[in-house]
């Protein structure tokens, strides 16, 4: 059986910030990192690689540069990593994204293994969007799991698996068949660091890199034009400017009481 | 006889990037160009080669950021002047494809809400949605309808009703009792097969998004997460507002070729509408079912999340007193209990609160955590990371209490204390004690 994680190379959205004379955002310097949600799906699909000895093919779309990416699910210990770059690939959406990589796992299906379980984090952090993971299952009929926080069970042999999903004030407990398609919370697991050899290794070590002449996809399914949304305007966030009360440093009693009559004016405190 | 004088040809001119209003949205003037043209530098703007763009302007056109421009030359801005000057105004022919296009798009009508439940309960976000379901249906003079499936859940399509729909279409079966991805999927892609909505909306939430992303996928169509704003533009097509890179910025996504639109709004971002008891409606009641056999997942048992009393829902509170890194240590977080126990609220945290593990997750405020919009939001020793203000800013009222007056947190407070919150924020529980002393001795 084969697993397969889907990561993905995403700017650290914590570290962006907004040139305030241009509106427009600081790129320098920001540093590239593997979406935080994609690396407990990583994590997962090698302590199920250490259980079962399942093969495990980290895949990754981006542009060349996120080969970088892909090297350190190597060094973590995946048994192959497959960049899908190519500019048709380029301004896609969650569906033409989607269709991208179901189709590249369908090919590992029939050329390397039974794929029995594709896992990927819950969201990236630059789209925020969730809807990937779930593209991904729609398009190859697989099981689809979101927000797993817990593989109860797994067993290759029958192909089934039980997993906990964390949900708005509760979990779910469901049993499916597979193949599934789990998206992963932070809570499943904690990520382990390469070890120095394994880095090394990696360092010589290939990733490939499937471009359209291998998935051979409609173009007018994929990239641009495969994508039903895109982005009509960009602008910053609207903020009005409220009122600094007081001298909370020299006074705090007295600013307190100002905040106070405030709000009772307002008519905001529950009395 | 033809015309034997040659008009001048009309330029065209070649794209450029004005300086310093790229925002790498991702490539998608390299995307979009026939010709191949734009080649990505490493800050992710684009290069234009000149000696290739044949001044298309689809990359022009395609640029969120209006970061693209149409350069001519001194001589053919001449040769443009011209011809504005002399020619007759060019007529638009009307295009084949447009006209096609805009018949297939008038098969849809009509705004749907997702109406989720579990157990029969419904999530409140629904509620929301129908109330901005409400304004984008009477803007684009068609109904709002509830999409209501499950088992046993008749009573959610009068509650929809009593929330603005006026229609509800209803699949009522045993399959449904319990949420599971295949068989929603499947009942939701006949509902809009059948009925064709234009406009579809579902919450951000764990379910919401589930279903979303699957039927998206399926009827192959747009699907834009998390919107913040939803209005209709002037050509009866959906403009989805919503935080990008982090909450850094705002985008406008639109998805103006293909139907349903579809859309996910977090819980707690949209207002929620007045109800009107005993507002009714049309019940359409839908016979499709699934066969149980054919949907694999079965769900073994579902777990409520109840811990007694530690158990707190912040995203339901009319009060809340949040603290950042500001609060120094776990303890000095029962400074911000007493005086949102005053208040009859709940304490919050920013993520780096809950990252140096002074409060629990269920209790983050922002991008990865809850979205709020309660009465009062008092930000203690919050600095306001934009991730944070994402998630608060559409409080009713926001009041911030911070060392640093350059903090972020300030831009989007209704008022703001400069100060030391260990002196502030107790002085303010003691004002409002003091208060309720006054009432309670006449």
């Amino acid at each position: 059986m084969l697993i397969v994680a889907c990561i993905k190379q995403v700017p650290d959205t914590t570290q962006v910030q907004i040139d305030p004379v241009t509106n427009t955002l600081v790129r320098e310097g920001i540093p590239f990192i593997v979406n935080p949600y994609d690396t407990h799906a990583l994590e997962e699909a090698l302590r199920l690689k250490d259980r079962f000895g399942c093969g495990v093919v980290a895949i990754s779309m981006g542009p060349p540069n996120a080969e970088a990416t892909l090297k350190k699910a190597l060094a973590l210990g995946v048994d192959k990593a497959i960049l899908l770059s190519d500019r048709v690939f380029g301004g896609a959406d969650t569906l033409a994204t989607s269709n991208v990589l179901a189709a590249a796992i369908g090919k590992l299906n029939a050329e390397m293994d039974e794929v029995g379980l594709v896992l990927c984090g819950k969201q990236t952090i630059d789209g925020d969007t969730a809807q990937v993971g779930p593209g991904i299952a729609s398009r190859l009929n697989y099981q689809q799991l979101t927000l797993v926080d817990r593989i109860e069970m797994l067993d290759p042999v029958n192909k089934k698996i039980r997993v906990s999903r964390k949900l708005e004030g509760r979990h779910e407990i469901v049993e499916a068949p597979l193949p599934a398609m789990l998206t992963v919370v932070r809570e499943l697991n904690r990520p382990r660091y390469p070890k120095v050899p394994m880095r090394l290794m990696a360092a010589e070590a290939q990733v490939e890199v499937w471009n359209n002449q291998v998935l051979k996809l409609d173009e007018q399914k994929i990239g641009l034009k495969g994508s039903p949304t895109w982005v009509s305007k960009i602008f910053s966030p609207e903020r009005v400017q409220g009122e600094i009360l007081g001298d909370g440093y020299a006074d705090p009693q007295g600013t307190a009481r100002l905040l106070i009559e405030k709000l009772l004016a307002k008519d905001m405190l529950p009395l | 006889m033809t015309d034997l004088k040659t008009k001048p040809k009309k330029p065209r001119g070649v794209a450029q990037l004005i300086a310093g209003a790229c925002i790498a949205c991702g490539a998608r003037c390299q995307s979009v160009c026939p010709v191949n043209c734009v080649e990505m530098n490493d800050a992710g703007e684009p290069i234009i080669d000149a000696s290739k763009c044949i001044g298309c302007q689809k990359c022009v056109k395609i640029c969120p950021a209006t970061a693209l421009e149409m350069y001519f030359t001194p001589e053919e801005q001449k040769i443009l002047a011209e011809l504005s000057a002399s020619a007759a105004p060019v007529e638009e022919e009307p295009d084949p494809e447009a006209v096609a296009l805009a018949a297939k798009l008038a098969l849809y009508r009509g705004v749907w809400v997702f109406i989720e439940q579990t157990e029969g309960e419904p999530a409140k976000v629904s509620w929301e949605l129908l109330g901005v379901g409400r304004e984008l249906a009477d803007k684009l003079g068609v109904e709002l309808s509830a999409m209501v499936i499950g088992e046993n859940v008749e009573h959610l399509c009068r509650e929809s009703f009593c929330h603005g729909a006026t229609k509800a279409y209803l699949l009522d079966a045993p399959v449904y009792r319990h949420y599971r991805t295949d068989a929603y999927l499947e009942a939701c892609c006949h509902l809009i097969e059948k009925h064709k909505p234009e406009v579809i909306l579902m919450g951000a939430t764990g379910m919401g998004r589930d279903l979303a992303g699957a039927v998206a996928t399926k009827v192959a169509t747009g699907l834009t997460a998390d919107c913040t704003g939803l209005s209709i533009d002037t050509k009866r097509n959906l403009m989805q507002t919503r935080p990008a890179f982090g909450g850094n910025i705002m985008a406008t996504i639109m998805c103006d070729k293909f139907r349903p639109q579809m859309a996910t709004v977090r819980p707690n971002v949209m207002p929620m509408p007045e109800r009107k008891e005993g507002a009714e409606g049309t019940i359409v009641r839908e016979s499709f079912t699934v066969p149980e056999e054919s949907v694999l997942a079965k769900v073994i048992d579902i777990i409520r999340d109840s811990h007694g009393k530690s158990q707190v829902d912040i995203t339901g509170a009319e009060f809340i007193v949040s603290g950042g890194r500001g609060m120094m240590s776990p303890e000095n977080f029962s400074i911000l209990q007493e005086l949102a126990d005053e208040l009859g609220g709940v304490v919050g945290a920013s993520r780096s609160a809950v990252d140096a593990g002074w409060m629990p997750t269920d209790r983050q405020v922002g991008q990865t955590g809850k979205t709020v919009r309660p009465k009062i939001y008092i930000a203690c020793g919050i600095s306001g990371a934009i991730q944070h203000l994402v998630g608060m800013q559409d409080s009713d009222m926001v009041i911030a209490i911070n060392r640093d007056r350059q903090a972020p947190i300030f831009e989007v407070a209704t008022y703001g204390i400069v100060g030391d919150l260990f002196q502030v924020v107790p002085a303010i529980t003691a004002h409002i004690r003091a208060l309720k002393q006054q009432q309670k001795t006449p």
